[in-house]
């Protein structure tokens, strides 16, 4: 599979269910090499599931992922802890590990990967902390820090060692709007500065729309739509309106399969 | 029925089959992690070890105290409460001080152990290392099981010093016992085939209560009850265990 050189990481016809339950049913995506992409779609429609697939926490049941050209499937387990050096992942919780502090969490992959002096990591981690405001939290535990600034801190971490592709697994739920505009501005920023790739999943359609490049819809296992905010917004597909819109109505249905509503509650189903 | 009692037999061959593995990777891995990794062990031997110390010496001191007491009573009726210091030390030594600490053990460090890592993995932190190209195993894992094997047999031989110094006090203090007669008494009954079977229970007793508790840890189900169910697995699993190979030590070294 030859991959040209615009696109960093391509699916191609990917399946995997869970539970016997299908997630995804021949998925195609294209992630571009330097821009932000986003990943969007209605709550359980596998969005974290498809970060985990990228990054080879799961194995696809059918279909292939390639990462600059490179079937990830196909990887031992060195080559993989190599591809996933390049990446920078921020986890929806912040994944901070609660029994080192801050300076300790953000200097973490260094300790592991690099034989840098302890000076330098020093320098490293301050300039990552002061980047996402958080240098004056340095000294302290996660637990003392807020939902926010966990996230802040997980940022810092996940770009401490310069990754080429960063992912962020919902990263503005549960956000104030003060912290939401500072990761928004972030994610632009680091994206066009330190020329990586991002990949973004989240449902919040507004801030999507100020920071991403193009962004997928994913609905029933498949691409719904791809574009541009400025085209998804534009679109004519009553399922796009839906979700772009938060509209109650359309393709996607608000309930879960049921019943019908009076026969249960009269409680002639359980009869 | 007969489907359950397949898909049953099916997960449990499968679950064994993980552990398995599980428990070769962390004998692989734990070589280098002694080398490479010494500070991360050292502070687990002193998570597991040094923080359990003032349990392990209280019960131990109460054991020690009421094997001095029963001792007493009933050697007495044969005219040999001399011996009461033979038999604590005895008691302690092969039997009492490794099982009775193995169970504690579970009961302190072990629980410690399966639930700071089943928590570690609830909230996707090991995921994290893995996604930063760190062997959670070998960073996480390795380090808690080897500081559990450490400390173990340690704090074996520490609950029966004090479990011994608990049947003097009790036995010479203020039962009147010979002193003199209470230590001749025990240097003279105990072997080193005694203290060597205490050792290897120890030891054994320590391998097998850390790795459950790291393995319940590892492989507990992601949320707060299933890592409530790991910490209580563990104290189970690890009684039980204890006590069969309990069993089996004794019966080789008769």
């Amino acid at each position: 599979m030859g991959s040209s050189s615009d696109t960093i990481i391509e699916i191609r016809d990917l399946h995997y269910s869970r539970a016997h339950r299908p997630i995804f049913k021949g998925l195609n995506v294209d992630i571009r090499r330097g821009e932000v992409t986003a990943i969007m779609g209605p709550s359980g429609t596998g969005k974290t599931t498809l970060l985990r697939l990228i990054t080879r926490q799961l194995v696809p049941d059918h279909g292939h992922i390639y990462i600059d050209g490179v079937d990830i499937s196909q990887l031992d387990q060195e080559e993989l802890y190599a591809l996933r050096r390049r990446f920078g992942m921020l986890f929806q919780n912040g994944a901070l590990l609660t029994d080192i502090s801050v300076f300790e969490n953000v200097a973490f992959p260094l300790r592991e990967h690099t034989n840098l002096s302890n000076r330098l990591i020093r320098h490293v981690v301050l300039t990552k902390l002061h980047a996402v405001g958080l240098r004056g939290a340095a000294d302290m535990m996660p637990q003392e820090l807020s939902g926010g600034m966990a996230r802040r801190v997980a940022l810092a971490r996940a770009m401490v060692m310069d990754p080429d592709i960063l992912i962020y697994d919902e990263p503005f739920v549960g956000l104030d709007p003060i912290s939401m505009g500072v990761i928004v501005r972030l994610v632009r920023r680091m994206n066009d500065a330190l020329g990586i790739s991002s990949i973004l999943v989240s449902h919040d359609v507004q801030e999507i729309s100020t920071v991403s490049d193009c962004s997928y819809l994913i609905s029933d296992g498949k691409v719904a739509a791809k574009g541009s905010p400025q085209e998804l917004s534009n679109t004519t597909s009553d399922l796009v309106k839906q979700f772009m819109y938060g509209m109650a109505d359309g393709p996607v249905a608000f309930h879960f399969d049921a019943p019908d509503y009076a026969e249960q509650l009269l409680g002639r189903d359980t009869e | 029925m007969f489907r359950d009692i397949y898909y049953n037999v099916v997960d449990f061959v499968q679950d064994f089959g993980a552990f398995i593995l599980f428990s070769l990777r962390l004998i692989m891995y734990s070589p280098k992690a002694l080398v490479k990794r010494f500070g991360l062990v050292a502070a687990q031997v002193h998570n597991a070890g040094a923080l359990s110390l003032v349990i392990i010496m209280v019960c131990g001191f109460f054991v020690g105290a009421v094997l001095g007491l029963q001792g007493f009573s009933n050697l007495q009726r044969f005219n040999a409460e001399d011996s009461t210091g033979a038999v604590a030390a005895l008691s302690l030594v092969k039997e009492l001080g490794p099982v009775i600490t193995a169970l504690l053990f579970a009961g302190r460090a072990g629980t410690a152990l399966a639930s700071e890592i089943g928590l570690m993995k609830a909230t996707d932190q090991l995921s994290a290392m893995e996604m930063m190209a760190v062997n959670p195993i070998r960073r996480v894992v390795v380090p808690r099981f080897l500081g559990g094997v450490i400390s173990m047999p340690l704090l074996a031989a520490v609950f029966s010093c004090v479990g011994i110094l608990g049947a003097h006090i009790i036995g010479v203090g203020l039962l009147g016992i010979d002193e003199g007669s209470f230590w001749q008494q025990m240097q003279q009954a105990v072997t080193e085939k005694d203290v060597e079977e205490g050792i290897v229970k120890s030891i054994v007793f320590g391998v097998a209560a850390s790795l459950l508790a790291v393995w319940e840890g590892y492989s507990a189900i992601p949320t707060a009850e299933g890592v409530g169910r790991a910490t209580t697995r563990t104290v189970v699993l690890t009684a039980i265990t204890v006590l069969i190979f309990d069993f089996m030590i004794t019966a080789t070294y008769l």
